[in-house]
């Protein structure tokens, strides 16, 4: 099966591998996917003033769902909590032209922002009656 | 070193030069039927036809009557299945078989259950991928007609014990089938002293053409019978209709001679060829697996999981080596292979799993190549997995809660 330009690109060369320190109060973490289907996806971002600043990811799996993370990292970088919330699955399908069978990709790259910004939210909870404590 | 290195062999192999040179006076000025028996076209045919069902028959120890030329080893398996559960109705309906064979037995199988003729036991391997000879006993019904066990697995080449099962086989009065369309011709096989009563076999894994295989019907002790599937002008003593297409039987018969005079050789090659890429592998990379029997599989397969690296990303970063992979995510399916589920291996190693195929046109320095483009882009891989970095910390990742989607 032939890849697409973008996904052999990112794939090759993906953007904002890595990690930030989950536990920090202003990271939220989103991991998945599982190893027995093949894919597991962790997205991580680093927010200020509802702003995501820094995006890194780890991802197991096949060349478009690595692809599929890669340009999750990019494309919520620069938006606010909210305009990361409305990038959807098909909107990475466009740009990475994936294939009916790569969709799930897809799926899971749109999971992994909700994911990690739902554990950012929750830290954001939970420590905003208390000040900052230490992690 | 042309790239991307071959090593997919029991996927399919390039037609020898000497096959193709045997085949190619076939094409055009012998291109005489050989049924034709009325002139020298057809008789020069037919002595060609002949001496390739000597040649194939050879390597295992079979009489060239025994041979039946078939469009390859899937044909084989059908006519082997179907046509003894059809001829052998009065002693029963019962098929052993093995939930590791290839899907051309596993669905023929499936399709004589569907159709109400045949009931199938499917064993499970043992982890080592070897069938247990002691289930195997007890799974043999005064019903059961056949049992289809194949000789080396295409994915993890593991090497079943032929002689062990054909002997019970024997004693029980039950017939022995063997699909050997990955053996054939790489490892030494008997008909009579392993009591092989039916043996498919396939060209085009021994370097000749495709579109050709044969099938092994023994013809004493006992006289095995196989009712036809495609009926017509009784070629092939009636098991097999249509006309013999000799360039490819010829090529067939050729590549089977230049196998069985380099047998222990080349296996001797491939064997250390393989046992260096996995030693190799191992001493760059840790979390790897090895998948089937550590020394009873084929000469030139090594089939291993690389935990953490899903096989097909895998196979996009080291796009100068063609393998092939268990991950099957390219498949609509998205479930890795059955073979290895069927020995136990998790879905999740399953994923990681590649298998090379190692054959006659490897070299060392190809090894080489494959050990150093393997480590790099495992290492690579590795360090964009988020299951590696866990388990580097420590993390049992069976203790996570996956989201299974």
């Amino acid at each position: 099966m032939a890849y697409s330009d973008k996904v052999e690109d990112h794939f090759h060369n993906p953007r904002n591998v890595g990690s930030l320190d989950k536990n920090s109060p202003d990271v939220g973490t989103g991991i998945v996917g599982a190893p027995e289907c093949g894919d597991v996806m962790r997205l991580q971002l680093r927010v200020r003033d509802g702003v995501i600043e820094e995006a890194k990811f780890k991802t197991f799996g096949c060349g478009s769902a690595i692809a599929s993370s890669s340009l999750a990292t990019e494309w919520v970088k620069g938006r606010t909590v909210e305009e990361a919330l409305e990038i959807k699955n098909t909107q990475i399908v466009e740009e990475l032209s994936l294939p009916p069978v790569k969709i799930h990709c897809s799926v899971l790259a749109e999971d992994a922002i909700k994911a990690a910004i739902k554990d950012y939210q929750r830290k954001q909870k939970a420590a905003a009656p208390q000040e900052q404590t230490a992690s | 070193m042309k790239t991307p290195v071959y090593l997919d062999y029991q996927a399919t192999t390039p037609v020898d030069p000497a096959v193709l040179e045997a085949m190619l006076p076939y094409f055009r000025e012998k291109f005489g039927n050989a049924a034709s028996r009325n002139h020298s076209y057809g008789w020069v045919a037919e002595k060609a036809v002949e001496i390739a069902r000597e040649q194939v028959a050879a390597v295992v120890g079979a009489n060239a009557k025994e041979i039946v030329f078939t469009s390859g080893a899937t044909e084989s398996d059908n006519i082997a299945l179907k046509g003894a559960v059809e001829m052998y109705t009065s002693r029963g309906d019962h098929i052993v078989t093995v939930q590791t064979e290839h899907k051309a037995v596993l669905d023929t199988c499936k399709y004589l259950e569907r159709s109400g003729r045949a009931q199938v036991t499917y064993l499970a391997p043992r982890k080592d991928g070897l069938v247990d000879l002691d289930a195997l006993r007890e799974a043999i019904t005064d019903k059961t007609v056949l049992v289809a066990i194949m000789a080396a697995n295409n994915e993890i080449g593991v090497i079943q014990p032929l002689a062990e099962i054909g002997a019970l086989c024997r004693e029980k009065g039950v017939l022995f089938f063997t699909d050997a369309a990955q053996a054939y011709g790489k490892i030494p096989l008997d008909v009579e002293a392993m009591n092989i009563d039916i043996m498919a076999i396939s060209a085009h894994k021994i370097y000749g053409p495709k579109g050709v295989g044969a099938l092994y019907v023994r013809r004493r002790r006992p006289r095995v019978r196989l009712a036809p599937l495609i009926h017509g002008g009784g070629h092939e003593r009636g098991m097999r209709s249509g006309t013999l297409p000799v360039p490819l039987i010829v090529g067939l018969g050729k590549a089977a001679e230049l196998c069985a005079a380099e047998l222990e050789r080349e296996a001797a090659r491939e064997t250390a060829l393989r046992d260096k890429l996995w030693a190799g592998l191992q001493k760059e990379l840790d979390y790897l697996h090895l998948n089937g029997h550590p020394t009873q599989r084929l000469p030139g397969n090594l089939n291993v999981s690389f935990e953490f690296v899903e096989g097909e990303g895998l196979m996009m970063a080291m796009k100068e080596l063609a393998v092939s992979s268990g991950s099957a995510c390219t498949s609509a399916s998205l479930e890795p292979s059955y073979v290895l589920k069927a020995l136990g291996v998790g879905d999740d190693l399953a994923h990681t799993s590649i298998r090379y195929g190692i054959g006659r046109y490897t070299t060392e320095e190809e090894i080489d190549f494959a050990i150093a483009k393997t480590v790099e882009a495992v290492q690579k891989l590795r360090e964009m997995s988020p299951l590696y970095e866990m388990a580097k910390e420590g993390i049992d990742l069976n203790s996570i809660e996956w989201t299974v989607h």
